[in-house]
């Protein structure tokens, strides 16, 4: 009798809200070994925006690329509108209403705005009339949602806020009704971010529905209704946003409480360790990188270089770590570097003190293919405590020495013939930081160092660097993460398209301030 | 993420590769009525039966441990040397030029002198082709293919003409003198009363090409040489970051490369022919791009991979003798095995990695 | 188990059978195979047609490594394969160390010298041959220059070209021969396009009869002296049949005649060295119904009394191959 009641209840239920936009039940997806997603099962309301959050490797981008046909479900049904529907492609979810914004655009450079929204959704033999067609639509969508894009503009003249408006376009013009965003903000400034939260509204309100993924609290805070945490594969909880908090959030992400902040002693600054004037990068291309930026770093201080990725933070990475061609000055201990860009330059600055934990720790910082042991000498294999003699490694020295620093540095799990690309994101970015920390550098170079890493190596990773500015070190921190430079460096300085925009004391600047400087506009700021 | 264990990946696909390849090959000699069984015992027996077969054998097998170090070498710094034709016919040219220059008492003086002369002319040959890549960017594909053609025509030219002996038809040079002559397994195994066939080629060679072997593994593994090549080959702007300066390594690694080429010529020119004549190489350069890859770039697997390919060479020989097989049959043969072993190596890789990801599922790991 | 057993009982079938062998006469082809349109063709054409005229067998191994060379040749001789028939002068090293240890086997080398008890050595005078077809280009020629398109620049070719150049000049001191060499590689003898291209400079220096002496590329030769309307003249078999009404005749070398005879004769061939001259119809041009309209009798008669000089030994022609110079050209 129970149970026909419990029927009963659920049937009034359904009658009562119109069917979810999307509902997901008991999705599950292995690779190999290892669980992706377990058991999922999400609701997601038409109407809405809801928020999918959860740390790398959480299994977030392998449940949207199951419902977009990228993998195929191991067990598991997907509803769209209400009616069982199977998506073994892309074009499949396509037509069921899906569209998918993702994180690396998928625009081809030498086209228009109006040839790329159009590519792959031709109608009929002639391109003419799809593109009248897609004019018209443009038009009325920039009039309505704030997606005023150029028709005619070609991809490769746009600003990353643009481009990703086109990818937006693309889907709007393949009617999709379900919107998914991939970590759409990651590249954006905070001002172009907050217009994309705008047109998530305005398609919101128009009766799209929305799918976020992100890994920042505050915009699923900002603008979501609902939001989904996934831990491990698996899904977590799923929470009304007006009845949560970002402490709750991580909470749920991480499985544990978490110290979003972090604690730090005032700075004890000393003498002057690195000074850079009028530093200038012009790349392959003839373009000017950095438009001749100075700076200054003293012992026991982090400097944290705050902005949007690809303003010239790369670049002044790769001239102070000896691997990029520069003009101006650099002074290290108040002795001049050369930035002629001689190819054994990086291993000199390692030889002057210099360590460099770089950005991308797959494209550089690491050599994924080899053994732990292997990557824990990378760039230092000329020392000679490394080396029995001119030729010859010293295998078991090294051996010894990175099962030292795993156990230093907490390197799960601790065996040094493991592959580095077998280590999660976390582990990973502490073998790099084992490596250039240990050898205690009288200057360190850090770039991105939490990206893709688990909240809870990030607490420890922040620990291992403001004990290293406590030894009286300087450092260098370069992150697109605001509020990890914010709550890290003692001192902030904003680039914009290779120029210094501002310096700030950390304690006397906000995001709202330093938003505005990382999207150029001074004069806003000072004001 | 778990895959397949190390002994699937260098045995068992290896294997399998060449069960499919001997089941077709097999097919196609019953098709041309042949019958499979007896074709594949007189392979068998005719290379590893008698002491002659494994003296032809092993004497093609030197060939392609040359030419697979030279290719597994650049390919641990991902590049695809195609010029080990090239290389090899180069280094034929310097032990050619070294022994024919010098009256020569004795091989252990010889030996050397030849091994540094191929060695240097091969590594010469692959300085250009590696010199435009670090510094110009031109393919080293590209520019290998070219040199071999070169090489060829280079060789062709000089066998005609200079180096010719003034009367002779054949396009080759003078013999080598008496005490450039290598001692072969038969004057090698006699001082220990092993009776060896007097009438293989396999000669010291072979164990210079051991040696080779054993110097490649001390090189990748061993040397911070190795190591420079190996991030290198692995991601190049890490290297960058490491400060490994990116034109060294592929000059230095296509030197290498070149020199391991050119050092087969101490076994078919200073080994075998004891002249050098046209077209020595005898695509050997090509086959070893098969035996690095079926190899794994490991010398243990080369060298495996190399006494396959000797085993091929001369059992294909013997199937013409006993089988009346034609050599154009022969060259199907070689070539399903190294298509099956090199190109299409993933046919059998992903269904084996899909049995072992269920086996694990099963065993719940 | 079982699969070991199949294999171990075919070897042993196998090693019975293989000592049961008779003296079947055997051949070997050199690298380029048996059907290279050429000298190995024509090898293969006289063993293939002393099968069958006579009912018997023969072995055959066409080489694929240089190394083979001496192998085959003692597999051969050990399986009781006599006489052992190689076509081609690369044989002769190997020949010379297998020669010795099988003193009761004979064998025979085309085109090569191997001084042996048990080796017959047979040579083509190509010079005189080449020769004869020399006074028929210069007969023919209106213009007064005639050219030569060879293959591989070796000796042999050059033999070639300095007895056609000497019949040349012989019959008409005033005329010019223009010489030209496809390549120094092997790809030579098969380059039909380079051969179309030589001939076309030719003919604008102005030559109106072609000599091909270039295997596979004479092909090229012949087809193109047919569209611009000169004459040509084949080499090693009878190639007036190819492009009827335009080759003036072929200069052929009768290798199947010396595979043929060599079988034929069996265990009895005799050692030795056997030239294959115009006395023995070994070289020569050919007359057939294709050229027949273009032979003027003169051109006959002149061949004849050349032929007949040459053989009793009024007329030498210079054989390049003997010092490596051409007095003639």
């Amino acid at each position: 009798m129970a149970t026909a009641t419990e029927t009963g209840r659920q049937e009034t239920a359904a009658l009562a809200s119109p069917a979810p936009a999307i509902e997901l039940r008991g999705i599950s997806k292995a690779f190999g070994p290892v669980q992706a997603n377990k058991d999922i099962s999400i609701r997601v309301e038409k109407g809405t925006v809801h928020g999918i959050i959860g740390e790398n490797g959480a299994g977030k981008s392998t449940l949207m690329s199951i419902l977009y046909g990228f993998y195929k479900a191991d067990a598991g049904e997907i509803f769209i509108g209400g009616k069982e529907t199977l998506i073994p492609d892309s074009q499949a979810a396509i037509s069921a209403g899906i569209g998918m914004v993702f994180q690396h655009f998928k625009l081809v450079e030498n086209f228009t705005v109006l040839e790329n929204v159009v590519l792959g959704a031709e109608e009929g033999f002639r391109l003419t009339p799809s593109l009248r067609k897609a004019r018209k639509l443009l038009t009325e969508l920039a009039a309505e949602y704030e997606l005023n894009v150029d028709p005619d503009a070609l991809i490769e003249d746009l600003s990353v806020g643009h481009r990703q408006r086109v990818e937006i376009l693309k889907a709007l013009y393949r009617k999709a009704d379900i919107l998914i965003l991939d970590e759409p903000t990651g590249v954006l400034t905070p001002a172009e971010a907050d217009h994309l939260f705008r047109i998530l509204e305005g398609l919101r309100d128009a009766g799209k529905t929305i799918i976020l993924i992100t890994h920042k609290l505050r915009e699923i805070m900002d603008i979501t209704d609902t939001v989904s945490v996934m831990r491990r594969g698996e899904m977590t909880a799923t929470v009304k946003t007006s009845e949560t908090s970002p402490e709750h959030l991580a909470e749920l992400m991480v499985g544990r409480k978490v110290l979003l902040r972090v604690d730090k002693k005032p700075a004890q600054l000393g003498k002057e360790i690195l000074k850079v004037e009028n530093l200038r990068v012009v790349d392959e291309q003839g373009v000017e990188r950095l438009k001749g930026i100075g700076f200054n770093i003293r012992a026991g201080e982090i400097l944290g270089i705050a902005g949007v990725s690809g303003n010239g933070q790369s670049e002044l990475l790769e001239v102070l770590g000896g691997y990029a061609e520069a003009t101006g000055k650099v002074s290290l201990h108040g002795e001049e570097l050369d930035l002629s860009g001689a190819e054994s330059d990086a291993q000199s600055r390692r030889l002057k003190g210099i360590a460099h934990v770089p950005e991308d720790r797959h494209e550089e910082g690491l050599i994924l293919n080899f053994h732990a042991w292997e990557n824990m000498v990378f760039g230092y294999q000329n020392d000679p405590k490394y080396n029995k003699n001119k030729i010859l490694m010293d295998n078991k020295a090294i051996w010894d020495e990175t099962q030292a620093k795993m156990d230093r540095f907490d390197v799960r799990p601790p065996n040094p013939r493991l592959n580095a690309a077998n280590f999660s994101g976390g582990n990973q970015q502490k073998i790099v930081l084992a490596r250039e920390i240990e050898r205690n550098p009288e200057l360190l170079l850090i770039g991105q160092p939490t990206r893709g890493v688990d909240i809870g190596a990030i607490e420890f990773i922040h620990q291992q660097i403001v004990e290293l500015r406590d030894q009286g070190k300087a450092i260098l921190l370069v992150s697109v993460e605001l509020e990890e430079v914010l709550s890290l460096a003692d001192r902030i300085v904003v680039m914009f398209d290779g120029q210094i925009m501002g310096e700030r004391l950390s304690s006397e600047t906000d995001e709202r301030e330093l938003g505005m400087l990382m999207a150029g506009m001074k004069q806003g700021a000072d004001a | 993420m778990k895959k397949m264990p190390r002994w699937a990946d260098v045995a068992l696909i290896p294997i399998l590769n060449l069960l499919i390849a001997f089941i077709i090959s097999g097919l196609v000699l019953l098709a041309i009525g042949k019958d499979p069984w007896a074709a594949l015992g007189t392979m068998i027996d005719g290379s590893f039966g008698s002491s002659r077969g494994v003296g032809y054998t092993l004497y093609y097998t030197t060939n392609f441990i040359f030419t697979g170090l030279a290719m597994g070498i650049a390919s641990h710094a991902r590049m695809f040397n195609i010029g080990g034709e090239g290389q090899a016919a180069l280094g034929g040219l310097g032990v050619a030029l070294i022994l024919l220059a010098v009256p020569w008492p004795h091989w252990t003086l010889a030996l050397p002198a030849a091994i540094l002369f191929g060695g240097l002319f091969g590594a010469a040959w692959a300085f250009i082709p590696a010199y435009l890549q670090a510094k110009r960017g031109s393919h080293i594909v590209i520019t290998t293919i070219m040199f071999n053609f070169i090489a060829a025509s280079l060789m062709g030219y000089l066998l005609t003409g200079v180096l010719k002996v003034p009367g002779k038809m054949a396009a080759e040079t003078a013999k080598f003198p008496e005490g450039a002559h290598l001692p072969t397994f038969h004057e090698m195994l006699a001082p220990f009363g092993i009776e060896f066939s007097k009438h293989a080629p396999a000669n010291l060679s072979f164990l210079v090409a051991l040696l080779c072997l054993y110097v490649f593994w001390i090189l990748v593994w061993r040397t911070r040489l190795g190591y420079n090549i190996r991030a290198f080959g692995e991601s190049e702007s890490a290297a960058v970051y490491a400060g490994i300066n990116p034109a060294k390594i592929i000059i230095i690694t296509m030197l290498i490369s070149g020199a391991f080429a050119g050092l087969m010529a101490i076994n078919n020119v200073m080994g075998e022919a004891e002249r050098l004549i046209h077209n020595a190489v005898e695509g050997a350069g090509f086959i070893g791009i098969a035996v690095a890859l079926m190899g794994r770039n490991h010398p243990i697997g080369i060298f495996l991979a190399a006494l396959l390919f000797g085993f091929l060479w001369q059992g294909g020989a013997e199937l013409q003798f006993e089988h009346q097989i034609p050599r154009e049959m022969v060259t199907v043969i070689q070539a399903l095995v190294i298509l099956l072993t090199g190109a299409l190596d993933n046919m059998v890789r992903r269904p084996v990695e899909k049995l072992f990801i269920m086996r694990y599922k099963a065993k719940g790991l | 188990m079982t699969l070991m057993k199949t294999i171990l009982g075919a070897t042993a079938t196998l090693a019975l059978s293989a000592g049961a062998v008779l003296a079947d006469p055997a051949i070997v082809f050199d690298l380029g195979g048996k059907f290279d349109k050429s000298f190995n063709e024509a090898a293969y054409n006289g063993a293939e047609r002393w099968a069958s005229e006579t009912g018997g067998s023969y072995d055959e191994f066409e080489l694929s490594a240089d190394a083979q060379r001496e192998q085959v040749l003692r597999r051969f001789a050990e399986g009781g394969n006599n006489p052992i028939v190689m076509a081609g002068f690369s044989f002769a090293s190997a020949l010379e160390t297998v020669a010795a240890d099988f003193p009761d086997t004979k064998f025979v080398i085309i085109d090569m010298v191997v001084d042996a008890p048990n080796v017959r050595s047979i040579v083509f005078d190509e010079h005189t041959g080449s020769y004869l077809v020399g006074v028929m280009a210069a007969m023919a020629s209106e213009s007064g220059t005639v050219s030569f398109v060879g293959g591989m620049d070796i000796p042999l070719i050059s033999k070639f070209a300095c007895g056609y150049a000497q019949g040349v000049k012989d019959t008409n001191p005033d005329a010019n021969v223009i010489v030209n060499m496809t390549g120094t590689t092997p790809s030579a003898w098969n380059d039909p396009v380079k051969g179309s291209e030589l001939t076309r400079g030719q003919i604008s220096q102005g030559s109106d009869v072609v000599f091909a002496a270039a295997g596979g590329t004479g092909l090229g030769v012949l087809q193109t002296a047919k569209d611009e309307g000169i004459l040509a003249i084949g080499v090693d078999s009878n190639q007036n049949h190819l492009q009827p009404g335009s080759v003036l005749t072929s200069m052929v070398k009768r290798v199947d005649n010396a595979v043929y005879e060599s079988f034929t004769a069996g265990e009895g061939v005799e050692p030795g060295f056997a030239a294959m001259g115009l006395a023995n119809e070994g070289v020569g041009p050919a007359f057939d119904d294709s050229n027949a309209p273009l032979v003027t009798d003169e051109m006959k008669a002149a061949v004849e009394e050349a032929k007949a000089k040459i053989i009793a030994g009024d007329i030498v022609v210079h054989d390049y191959m003997s010092d490596e110079s051409c007095p003639s050209l």
